[in-house]
Protein backbone atom coordinates (compact mmCIF):
# COMPACT_ATOMS: atom_id res chain seq x y z
CA UNK A 1 0.00 0.00 0.00
CA UNK A 2 1.18 3.39 -0.96
CA UNK A 3 1.68 5.64 1.88
CA UNK A 4 1.06 9.29 1.79
CA UNK A 5 0.99 12.54 3.39
CA UNK A 6 -2.70 12.47 3.55
CA UNK A 7 -2.82 9.83 5.52
CA UNK A 8 -0.94 10.85 8.22
CA UNK A 9 -2.34 12.73 11.06
CA UNK A 10 -1.53 16.80 11.79
CA UNK A 11 2.21 17.14 12.44
CA UNK A 12 3.13 17.39 16.00
CA UNK A 13 6.48 19.06 17.13
CA UNK A 14 8.24 18.04 19.92
CA UNK A 15 11.26 19.63 21.73
CA UNK A 16 14.06 17.44 22.01
CA UNK A 17 16.73 17.29 24.42
CA UNK A 18 20.37 16.88 23.84
CA UNK A 19 23.30 16.21 26.12
CA UNK A 20 26.20 17.37 24.33
CA UNK A 21 28.86 16.07 26.15
CA UNK A 22 30.69 14.93 28.20
CA UNK A 23 32.81 13.03 25.89
CA UNK A 24 32.08 15.38 23.24
CA UNK A 25 34.83 16.83 20.67
CA UNK A 26 33.82 19.95 20.37
CA UNK A 27 33.60 20.93 23.79
CA UNK A 28 37.01 21.59 24.73
CA UNK A 29 37.02 18.90 27.45
CA UNK A 30 34.62 17.03 29.96
CA UNK A 31 31.90 19.83 29.15
CA UNK A 32 28.16 19.11 30.00
CA UNK A 33 25.61 21.29 27.52
CA UNK A 34 22.30 19.64 28.26
CA UNK A 35 20.26 21.62 25.11
CA UNK A 36 16.70 21.80 24.71
CA UNK A 37 15.94 22.17 20.71
CA UNK A 38 12.81 23.02 18.64
CA UNK A 39 14.33 21.63 15.34
CA UNK A 40 17.85 22.91 15.19
CA UNK A 41 17.24 26.17 17.22
CA UNK A 42 18.25 26.15 21.34
CA UNK A 43 15.26 26.85 23.02
CA UNK A 44 17.11 26.04 26.41
CA UNK A 45 20.83 25.25 27.40
CA UNK A 46 21.79 24.03 30.96
CA UNK A 47 25.84 24.00 31.72
CA UNK A 48 27.04 21.04 33.70
CA UNK A 49 30.19 21.37 35.19
CA UNK A 50 32.42 19.55 37.61
CA UNK A 51 33.69 16.50 35.41
CA UNK A 52 37.44 17.66 36.14
CA UNK A 53 36.95 19.05 39.76
CA UNK A 54 40.00 17.98 41.61
CA UNK A 55 39.96 19.82 44.94
CA UNK A 56 42.58 22.29 43.75
CA UNK A 57 41.55 25.01 46.67
CA UNK A 58 41.06 22.48 49.53
CA UNK A 59 44.20 20.39 48.45
CA UNK A 60 46.38 24.13 48.51
CA UNK A 61 44.82 24.61 52.00
CA UNK A 62 46.53 21.45 53.13
CA UNK A 63 50.01 22.28 51.85
CA UNK A 64 52.85 24.36 51.89
CA UNK A 65 52.53 27.88 50.31
CA UNK A 66 54.56 27.00 47.67
CA UNK A 67 53.86 23.62 47.19
CA UNK A 68 50.42 24.29 44.90
CA UNK A 69 52.86 26.58 42.62
CA UNK A 70 52.79 23.49 40.69
CA UNK A 71 49.25 22.89 41.05
CA UNK A 72 48.55 26.08 39.69
CA UNK A 73 50.65 24.75 36.47
CA UNK A 74 47.23 22.77 36.09
CA UNK A 75 44.47 25.47 36.33
CA UNK A 76 44.19 26.26 33.28
CA UNK A 77 47.09 24.40 31.24
CA UNK A 78 47.57 26.02 28.58
CA UNK A 79 49.16 29.51 29.79
CA UNK A 80 50.82 27.82 33.14
CA UNK A 81 53.39 31.27 33.46
CA UNK A 82 50.29 33.48 33.71
CA UNK A 83 48.75 31.13 36.63
CA UNK A 84 52.30 31.14 38.66
CA UNK A 85 52.48 34.80 37.73
CA UNK A 86 48.70 35.33 39.50
CA UNK A 87 49.41 33.22 42.70
CA UNK A 88 53.07 34.75 42.97
CA UNK A 89 51.71 38.33 42.98
CA UNK A 90 48.99 37.34 45.49
CA UNK A 91 51.27 35.88 47.89
CA UNK A 92 54.00 38.91 47.50
CA UNK A 93 51.20 40.87 48.10
CA UNK A 94 50.34 39.05 51.49
CA UNK A 95 54.26 38.77 52.43
CA UNK A 96 54.97 42.03 51.07
CA UNK A 97 57.99 40.85 49.57
CA UNK A 98 59.88 42.76 46.94
CA UNK A 99 60.60 41.72 43.28
CA UNK A 100 63.90 42.22 41.50
CA UNK A 101 63.29 44.50 38.11
CA UNK A 102 65.14 41.48 35.87
CA UNK A 103 62.74 39.15 37.58
CA UNK A 104 59.64 41.32 36.83
CA UNK A 105 60.96 41.86 33.07
CA UNK A 106 61.37 37.91 32.74
CA UNK A 107 57.72 37.47 34.49
CA UNK A 108 55.95 40.35 31.93
CA UNK A 109 58.16 38.32 28.77
CA UNK A 110 56.80 35.21 30.03
CA UNK A 111 53.20 36.29 30.75
CA UNK A 112 52.95 38.02 27.11
CA UNK A 113 54.55 34.68 25.13
CA UNK A 114 52.07 33.10 27.20
CA UNK A 115 49.31 34.99 25.82
CA UNK A 116 50.66 34.25 21.81
CA UNK A 117 50.82 30.94 22.95
CA UNK A 118 46.89 31.12 24.14
CA UNK A 119 45.09 33.14 21.28
CA UNK A 120 46.99 31.03 18.62
CA UNK A 121 45.53 28.24 20.00
CA UNK A 122 42.28 29.13 20.59
CA UNK A 123 41.94 30.55 17.33
CA UNK A 124 42.79 27.39 15.84
CA UNK A 125 40.71 25.51 17.54
CA UNK A 126 37.87 28.12 16.91
CA UNK A 127 37.98 27.22 13.52
CA UNK A 128 38.32 23.59 14.40
CA UNK A 129 34.82 23.94 16.20
CA UNK A 130 33.63 25.83 12.68
CA UNK A 131 34.56 23.03 10.61
CA UNK A 132 38.22 24.18 9.22
CA UNK A 133 39.18 20.47 10.31
CA UNK A 134 42.98 20.75 11.38
CA UNK A 135 44.12 22.76 9.17
CA UNK A 136 44.44 26.26 11.04
CA UNK A 137 44.82 24.22 14.31
CA UNK A 138 48.08 22.87 13.28
CA UNK A 139 49.67 25.91 11.76
CA UNK A 140 48.90 27.09 15.24
CA UNK A 141 50.69 24.65 16.81
CA UNK A 142 53.33 24.69 14.43
CA UNK A 143 54.10 28.49 16.48
CA UNK A 144 53.26 27.72 19.54
CA UNK A 145 55.86 24.75 19.97
CA UNK A 146 58.61 27.39 19.35
CA UNK A 147 56.88 29.07 22.34
CA UNK A 148 56.83 26.41 24.28
CA UNK A 149 60.75 24.89 22.98
CA UNK A 150 61.73 28.30 24.58
CA UNK A 151 59.49 27.39 27.77
CA UNK A 152 61.16 24.18 28.22
CA UNK A 153 65.09 25.42 27.76
CA UNK A 154 64.15 28.37 30.44
CA UNK A 155 61.78 26.61 32.87
CA UNK A 156 62.49 23.23 32.36
CA UNK A 157 58.95 22.29 31.00
CA UNK A 158 57.13 22.54 28.43
CA UNK A 159 53.50 23.00 29.91
CA UNK A 160 53.70 22.57 33.60
CA UNK A 161 56.30 25.27 34.02
CA UNK A 162 56.20 26.05 38.04
CA UNK A 163 58.64 28.78 37.32
CA UNK A 164 57.56 31.50 39.28
CA UNK A 165 58.76 31.89 42.98
CA UNK A 166 57.74 34.32 45.32
CA UNK A 167 60.18 37.16 44.88
CA UNK A 168 61.51 36.75 41.45
CA UNK A 169 61.61 33.26 38.88
CA UNK A 170 62.91 29.84 39.69
CA UNK A 171 65.87 29.99 38.14
CA UNK A 172 67.50 32.65 35.28
CA UNK A 173 67.02 32.51 31.92
CA UNK A 174 69.30 30.86 29.16
CA UNK A 175 71.60 33.21 27.67
CA UNK A 176 70.11 32.77 24.29
CA UNK A 177 66.90 33.62 25.80
CA UNK A 178 66.48 36.83 24.47
CA UNK A 179 67.82 36.34 21.23
CA UNK A 180 64.94 33.35 20.53
CA UNK A 181 62.80 35.91 21.79
CA UNK A 182 63.44 38.79 19.49
CA UNK A 183 63.87 35.91 16.70
CA UNK A 184 60.10 35.17 18.00
CA UNK A 185 58.76 38.76 17.52
CA UNK A 186 60.25 39.35 14.14
CA UNK A 187 58.84 35.99 13.04
CA UNK A 188 55.14 36.20 14.51
CA UNK A 189 53.45 39.14 12.69
CA UNK A 190 54.66 37.25 9.66
CA UNK A 191 52.30 34.72 10.45
CA UNK A 192 49.35 36.63 12.00
CA UNK A 193 49.37 37.85 8.46
CA UNK A 194 49.00 34.37 6.95
CA UNK A 195 46.74 33.76 9.76
CA UNK A 196 44.48 36.32 9.10
CA UNK A 197 44.87 36.13 5.36
CA UNK A 198 43.65 32.24 5.46
CA UNK A 199 40.55 33.29 8.00
CA UNK A 200 39.07 36.93 7.94
CA UNK A 201 38.39 37.41 4.99
CA UNK A 202 37.03 34.22 4.32
CA UNK A 203 33.06 34.05 3.09
CA UNK A 204 32.41 31.02 5.30
CA UNK A 205 33.95 31.92 8.23
CA UNK A 206 32.40 35.29 8.66
CA UNK A 207 28.82 34.20 7.54
CA UNK A 208 29.32 31.57 10.06
CA UNK A 209 30.74 34.33 12.83
CA UNK A 210 29.31 37.54 12.57
CA UNK A 211 26.23 38.11 14.23
CA UNK A 212 26.34 35.02 16.20
CA UNK A 213 26.10 34.77 19.82
CA UNK A 214 26.22 38.74 20.47
CA UNK A 215 26.89 39.60 23.63
CA UNK A 216 25.12 42.83 25.11
CA UNK A 217 27.47 45.12 26.80
CA UNK A 218 25.43 45.72 29.73
CA UNK A 219 24.94 41.76 30.21
CA UNK A 220 28.96 41.45 29.89
CA UNK A 221 29.64 43.82 32.73
CA UNK A 222 26.90 42.88 35.11
CA UNK A 223 28.11 38.98 34.25
CA UNK A 224 31.43 39.84 35.30
CA UNK A 225 32.82 38.91 32.30
CA UNK A 226 36.33 39.93 32.05
CA UNK A 227 39.42 39.41 29.08
CA UNK A 228 38.91 39.34 25.54
CA UNK A 229 35.21 38.63 25.58
CA UNK A 230 34.32 41.77 27.58
CA UNK A 231 36.40 43.87 25.44
CA UNK A 232 34.85 42.37 21.87
CA UNK A 233 31.46 43.88 23.63
CA UNK A 234 33.13 46.89 23.62
CA UNK A 235 33.97 47.93 27.17
CA UNK A 236 37.77 48.98 27.47
CA UNK A 237 38.80 46.83 30.24
CA UNK A 238 42.27 45.84 30.47
CA UNK A 239 43.67 44.58 33.95
CA UNK A 240 47.19 45.55 32.44
CA UNK A 241 46.01 48.92 31.87
CA UNK A 242 43.79 49.42 35.52
CA UNK A 243 46.10 47.74 37.73
CA UNK A 244 49.20 48.51 35.99
CA UNK A 245 50.33 45.14 38.26
CA UNK A 246 53.99 44.39 37.72
CA UNK A 247 55.58 46.74 35.77
CA UNK A 248 52.90 46.79 33.21
CA UNK A 249 52.43 50.59 33.40
CA UNK A 250 55.91 51.25 31.83
CA UNK A 251 54.86 49.53 28.65
CA UNK A 252 52.99 51.46 25.93
CA UNK A 253 50.41 49.20 24.38
CA UNK A 254 47.02 49.85 23.02
CA UNK A 255 43.90 47.73 24.59
CA UNK A 256 42.18 46.59 21.06
CA UNK A 257 37.85 46.54 21.60
CA UNK A 258 35.19 45.42 19.44
CA UNK A 259 31.93 46.89 18.07
CA UNK A 260 29.23 43.90 18.43
CA UNK A 261 30.41 41.23 20.60
CA UNK A 262 29.55 38.59 17.99
CA UNK A 263 31.83 35.65 17.59
CA UNK A 264 33.82 36.96 15.07
CA UNK A 265 34.57 40.54 17.21
CA UNK A 266 36.15 37.87 19.54
CA UNK A 267 37.64 36.14 17.36
CA UNK A 268 39.41 38.97 15.35
CA UNK A 269 40.20 41.06 19.06
CA UNK A 270 42.47 37.55 19.46
CA UNK A 271 44.71 38.64 16.65
CA UNK A 272 44.74 41.96 17.60
CA UNK A 273 45.97 41.31 21.10
CA UNK A 274 48.37 39.02 19.88
CA UNK A 275 49.72 42.21 17.99
CA UNK A 276 49.90 44.55 21.07
CA UNK A 277 51.33 41.55 22.99
CA UNK A 278 54.16 41.09 20.49
CA UNK A 279 54.58 45.09 20.85
CA UNK A 280 54.80 44.92 25.17
CA UNK A 281 57.57 42.25 24.21
CA UNK A 282 59.37 44.26 21.58
CA UNK A 283 59.77 47.07 24.76
CA UNK A 284 60.25 44.41 27.17
CA UNK A 285 63.55 42.88 25.47
CA UNK A 286 65.04 46.13 25.08
CA UNK A 287 64.71 46.94 28.28
CA UNK A 288 65.22 44.43 30.21
CA UNK A 289 68.18 44.84 33.11
CA UNK A 290 71.05 42.69 33.79
CA UNK A 291 70.51 41.61 37.89
CA UNK A 292 68.86 39.36 40.45
CA UNK A 293 66.64 36.72 38.86
CA UNK A 294 64.80 36.39 42.77
CA UNK A 295 65.80 38.24 46.06
CA UNK A 296 67.51 36.87 48.93
CA UNK A 297 64.97 36.43 50.95
CA UNK A 298 62.86 34.81 48.12
CA UNK A 299 65.77 32.38 47.58
CA UNK A 300 65.35 31.18 50.87
CA UNK A 301 61.67 30.80 50.98
CA UNK A 302 62.01 28.74 47.78
CA UNK A 303 65.11 26.30 49.66
CA UNK A 304 62.44 25.71 52.57
CA UNK A 305 58.94 25.97 51.64
CA UNK A 306 57.72 24.81 55.42
CA UNK A 307 59.37 27.81 56.87
CA UNK A 308 57.70 30.46 54.63
CA UNK A 309 54.96 31.57 56.73
CA UNK A 310 53.68 35.24 55.72
CA UNK A 311 51.68 37.24 58.38
CA UNK A 312 47.86 37.33 59.34
CA UNK A 313 45.82 38.87 56.63
CA UNK A 314 44.00 38.79 52.86
CA UNK A 315 45.46 39.31 49.74
CA UNK A 316 43.73 39.26 46.52
CA UNK A 317 46.29 39.12 43.11
CA UNK A 318 45.12 39.26 40.16
CA UNK A 319 46.26 39.76 36.44
CA UNK A 320 45.27 39.89 32.99
CA UNK A 321 45.23 36.48 32.34
CA UNK A 322 44.53 35.60 28.33
CA UNK A 323 41.36 34.32 29.63
CA UNK A 324 40.34 37.10 31.55
CA UNK A 325 40.73 38.80 35.14
CA UNK A 326 42.33 35.63 37.05
CA UNK A 327 42.87 35.94 40.86
CA UNK A 328 43.62 34.25 43.80
CA UNK A 329 42.73 35.62 46.96
CA UNK A 330 44.41 34.18 50.17
CA UNK A 331 43.96 34.28 54.12
CA UNK A 332 46.80 33.73 55.53
CA UNK A 333 46.59 33.05 59.43
CA UNK A 334 50.44 33.10 59.77
CA UNK A 335 51.42 29.38 59.65
CA UNK A 336 52.99 27.47 57.03
CA UNK A 337 49.69 26.37 55.55
CA UNK A 338 46.71 29.26 53.71
CA UNK A 339 43.98 29.64 56.02
CA UNK A 340 41.67 30.10 52.73
CA UNK A 341 42.38 29.90 49.05
CA UNK A 342 40.24 30.88 46.33
CA UNK A 343 40.74 31.21 42.86
CA UNK A 344 38.76 33.63 40.80
CA UNK A 345 38.86 32.04 37.28
CA UNK A 346 37.92 33.38 34.19
CA UNK A 347 36.95 30.54 32.17
CA UNK A 348 34.40 29.89 34.96
CA UNK A 349 32.28 33.00 35.21
CA UNK A 350 33.17 33.79 31.64
CA UNK A 351 30.87 30.31 31.09
CA UNK A 352 27.89 31.77 33.13
CA UNK A 353 26.87 33.63 29.90
CA UNK A 354 26.83 30.80 27.82
CA UNK A 355 22.97 30.08 27.84
CA UNK A 356 22.49 34.26 27.02
CA UNK A 357 24.44 33.79 24.40
CA UNK A 358 23.32 30.90 22.95
CA UNK A 359 19.25 31.04 23.12
CA UNK A 360 17.50 31.06 19.60
CA UNK A 361 20.97 30.20 17.92
CA UNK A 362 21.46 26.74 16.39
CA UNK A 363 22.97 23.59 17.56
CA UNK A 364 26.27 24.29 15.92
CA UNK A 365 26.28 28.00 16.43
CA UNK A 366 26.43 26.90 20.10
CA UNK A 367 29.57 24.48 19.43
CA UNK A 368 31.25 27.92 18.11
CA UNK A 369 30.08 30.36 20.81
CA UNK A 370 31.61 27.70 23.39
CA UNK A 371 34.66 27.59 21.37
CA UNK A 372 34.65 31.50 21.23
CA UNK A 373 34.63 31.93 24.91
CA UNK A 374 37.46 30.11 25.38
CA UNK A 375 37.20 27.72 28.28
CA UNK A 376 39.82 25.09 29.69
CA UNK A 377 38.14 22.85 31.76
CA UNK A 378 40.82 22.46 34.12
CA UNK A 379 40.17 26.16 35.09
CA UNK A 380 36.34 25.96 35.34
CA UNK A 381 36.27 22.79 37.43
CA UNK A 382 39.26 23.51 39.93
CA UNK B 1 33.71 39.22 -5.25
CA UNK B 2 32.19 36.42 -3.32
CA UNK B 3 34.33 34.01 -2.73
CA UNK B 4 37.34 35.77 -3.03
CA UNK B 5 38.21 35.18 0.51
CA UNK B 6 37.90 31.75 0.46
CA UNK B 7 40.06 31.14 -2.47
CA UNK B 8 43.06 33.40 -0.77
CA UNK B 9 42.66 30.95 2.29
CA UNK B 10 42.93 28.19 -0.27
CA UNK B 11 46.59 29.82 -1.66
CA UNK B 12 47.98 30.31 1.95
CA UNK B 13 47.29 26.57 2.44
CA UNK B 14 48.49 25.69 -0.75
CA UNK B 15 51.47 27.80 -0.26
CA UNK B 16 52.10 26.27 3.08
CA UNK B 17 51.74 22.95 1.47
CA UNK B 18 54.52 23.16 -1.37
CA UNK B 19 56.84 24.90 0.83
CA UNK B 20 56.52 22.23 3.71
CA UNK B 21 58.94 20.08 1.06
CA UNK B 22 61.71 22.58 0.79
CA UNK B 23 61.88 24.98 4.07
CA UNK B 24 62.86 23.68 7.16
CA UNK B 25 60.78 26.26 9.32
CA UNK B 26 57.56 24.86 7.79
CA UNK B 27 58.77 21.12 7.99
CA UNK B 28 58.21 20.70 11.70
CA UNK B 29 57.29 17.08 11.94
CA UNK B 30 60.29 14.85 13.74
CA UNK B 31 59.87 11.06 12.78
CA UNK B 32 60.51 10.33 16.69
CA UNK B 33 62.44 6.87 17.75
CA UNK B 34 64.68 7.07 14.30
CA UNK B 35 65.09 11.03 14.93
CA UNK B 36 65.07 12.59 18.46
CA UNK B 37 64.90 17.03 18.88
CA UNK B 38 67.90 17.42 21.38
CA UNK B 39 67.25 17.53 25.03
CA UNK B 40 67.82 20.96 26.67
CA UNK B 41 69.17 20.96 29.52
CA UNK B 42 67.10 21.94 32.04
CA UNK B 43 64.83 19.51 30.76
CA UNK B 44 63.10 17.90 33.42
CA UNK B 45 61.12 14.64 34.17
CA UNK B 46 61.34 12.24 37.34
CA UNK B 47 64.32 12.75 40.37
CA UNK B 48 66.78 10.24 40.31
CA UNK B 49 69.13 9.86 43.51
CA UNK B 50 72.96 10.92 43.24
CA UNK B 51 75.73 8.92 44.25
CA UNK B 52 79.42 9.78 43.91
CA UNK B 53 81.94 7.08 43.56
CA UNK B 54 80.27 3.67 44.41
CA UNK B 55 76.27 3.61 44.64
CA UNK B 56 76.65 2.49 47.83
CA UNK B 57 77.72 6.41 49.09
CA UNK B 58 74.60 8.34 48.35
CA UNK B 59 74.97 11.89 48.63
CA UNK B 60 71.32 11.12 50.62
CA UNK B 61 71.43 11.50 54.34
CA UNK B 62 67.65 10.41 54.56
CA UNK B 63 66.82 13.86 56.20
CA UNK B 64 62.98 13.43 55.09
CA UNK B 65 62.87 16.84 53.38
CA UNK B 66 61.81 16.48 50.12
CA UNK B 67 59.49 13.94 51.50
CA UNK B 68 58.29 16.77 53.33
CA UNK B 69 58.14 19.23 50.35
CA UNK B 70 56.23 17.58 47.78
CA UNK B 71 53.39 18.56 47.19
CA UNK B 72 51.67 15.10 46.43
CA UNK B 73 53.73 13.19 48.65
CA UNK B 74 55.20 10.40 46.35
CA UNK B 75 58.22 10.06 48.23
CA UNK B 76 58.71 7.72 51.08
CA UNK B 77 61.91 7.52 52.98
CA UNK B 78 62.89 4.77 56.05
CA UNK B 79 66.24 5.59 57.82
CA UNK B 80 68.82 3.20 58.06
CA UNK B 81 70.19 1.82 61.49
CA UNK B 82 73.08 0.34 62.75
CA UNK B 83 73.23 -3.12 64.39
CA UNK B 84 72.72 -1.33 68.36
CA UNK B 85 69.76 -0.09 66.50
CA UNK B 86 71.50 3.91 66.09
CA UNK B 87 69.88 5.83 63.13
CA UNK B 88 72.64 6.31 60.35
CA UNK B 89 73.05 8.95 57.78
CA UNK B 90 71.74 6.68 54.59
CA UNK B 91 68.21 5.54 53.73
CA UNK B 92 67.50 2.18 53.84
CA UNK B 93 64.45 2.71 51.48
CA UNK B 94 63.73 5.15 49.35
CA UNK B 95 60.86 4.98 47.35
CA UNK B 96 59.63 7.30 44.70
CA UNK B 97 56.19 6.19 43.22
CA UNK B 98 56.46 7.79 39.14
CA UNK B 99 52.82 7.53 39.02
CA UNK B 100 52.49 10.16 41.57
CA UNK B 101 55.14 12.29 40.82
CA UNK B 102 54.17 15.55 38.75
CA UNK B 103 57.76 16.15 37.40
CA UNK B 104 57.64 19.74 39.30
CA UNK B 105 61.06 19.43 40.30
CA UNK B 106 60.66 21.10 44.60
CA UNK B 107 62.55 18.09 45.91
CA UNK B 108 65.38 19.05 43.76
CA UNK B 109 64.91 22.55 44.60
CA UNK B 110 65.19 22.10 48.79
CA UNK B 111 67.56 19.12 48.73
CA UNK B 112 70.30 20.29 51.04
CA UNK B 113 72.77 18.15 49.95
CA UNK B 114 72.56 17.98 46.19
CA UNK B 115 71.26 14.31 46.44
CA UNK B 116 68.10 14.53 44.20
CA UNK B 117 67.85 15.77 40.52
CA UNK B 118 65.77 16.12 38.24
CA UNK B 119 66.16 12.90 35.14
CA UNK B 120 66.10 13.76 31.52
CA UNK B 121 64.79 9.58 31.16
CA UNK B 122 61.45 9.79 29.51
CA UNK B 123 60.84 6.29 28.24
CA UNK B 124 59.50 4.80 31.25
CA UNK B 125 56.49 2.77 30.14
CA UNK B 126 55.90 -0.60 31.74
CA UNK B 127 53.07 -3.01 32.07
CA UNK B 128 52.34 -2.81 35.62
CA UNK B 129 50.46 0.10 36.87
CA UNK B 130 51.29 0.16 40.56
CA UNK B 131 54.62 -1.61 41.93
CA UNK B 132 56.52 -1.57 38.27
CA UNK B 133 55.99 2.22 38.45
CA UNK B 134 57.14 2.30 42.06
CA UNK B 135 60.72 3.35 41.74
CA UNK B 136 63.11 1.82 45.04
CA UNK B 137 66.45 2.97 45.78
CA UNK B 138 68.39 0.77 43.57
CA UNK B 139 66.07 2.07 40.09
CA UNK B 140 66.99 5.33 41.12
CA UNK B 141 70.66 5.42 41.43
CA UNK B 142 72.73 7.02 39.10
CA UNK B 143 75.96 8.58 38.85
CA UNK B 144 77.52 11.91 39.41
CA UNK B 145 79.28 11.50 35.69
CA UNK B 146 75.55 10.93 34.23
CA UNK B 147 74.41 13.99 35.92
CA UNK B 148 77.85 15.82 34.50
CA UNK B 149 76.63 14.47 30.96
CA UNK B 150 72.89 15.58 31.38
CA UNK B 151 73.45 18.85 32.64
CA UNK B 152 77.05 20.30 32.49
CA UNK B 153 76.58 23.56 33.92
CA UNK B 154 74.64 22.98 37.15
CA UNK B 155 77.29 19.93 37.47
CA UNK B 156 79.77 22.33 37.13
CA UNK B 157 77.84 24.87 39.78
CA UNK B 158 77.07 22.45 42.53
CA UNK B 159 80.30 20.34 42.24
CA UNK B 160 81.94 23.95 43.24
CA UNK B 161 79.55 24.50 45.26
CA UNK B 162 80.38 20.86 47.41
CA UNK B 163 84.16 21.45 47.04
CA UNK B 164 84.13 24.87 48.85
CA UNK B 165 81.74 22.89 51.53
CA UNK B 166 84.19 20.23 52.45
CA UNK B 167 86.99 22.72 52.15
CA UNK B 168 85.25 24.72 55.26
CA UNK B 169 84.18 21.69 57.17
CA UNK B 170 87.66 20.56 57.04
CA UNK B 171 88.81 23.87 57.98
CA UNK B 172 86.28 23.56 60.91
CA UNK B 173 87.14 20.11 62.12
CA UNK B 174 90.91 20.65 62.32
CA UNK B 175 90.02 24.03 64.44
CA UNK B 176 87.24 22.92 66.78
CA UNK B 177 85.78 19.79 67.59
CA UNK B 178 86.23 16.68 65.80
CA UNK B 179 82.79 14.66 64.63
CA UNK B 180 80.39 17.09 63.98
CA UNK B 181 79.64 17.45 60.52
CA UNK B 182 77.53 20.43 58.88
CA UNK B 183 74.91 18.41 58.80
CA UNK B 184 72.29 18.51 61.94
Amino acid sequence: MEYTLKDTPALETQTLEVSLGPQHPSTHGVFRMNVTLDGETILKLKPVMGYLHRNHEKLAENMSWLGSMPYTDRLDYICSMTNNFAYALAVEKLAGLQVPERAQYIRVIMAELTRLVNHTLLIGFLLNDLGAFFTPVLYAFREREKILDLFEAVAGSRMMCNYFRFGGVKVDVTSDFIPRVRQIINKYPKFLDEFEKLLSENEILMARCQNVGVLPKELAINAGISGPMLRASGVPYDVRKVDGYSIYNRFKFRVPIGEKGDVYDRYYIRILEMRESINILDQAIKEIPDGEFITKEGGVGARSPRNFKPPKGEAYGRIEAPKGELGFYLVSDGTMKPYRYHVRAPSFINLTVLEDMCLGQKVADAIIILGSIDIVLGEVDR
Amino acid sequence: MFGLGVLKGMLVTFKNFILSYFTKERLTTVQYPEERIPEKERFRNFPFLIYDDKPEDLRCVSCDICAKECPPKCITIVRDKDEQGRPLKRPKVFDIDFTICMNCGICEEVCPFDAIFMDHEFELAEFGRFEDLNYHKEDLLKSAEYFAKIRPSDAARIDAKRREKTAKAQTETQTQNPGTGPTK
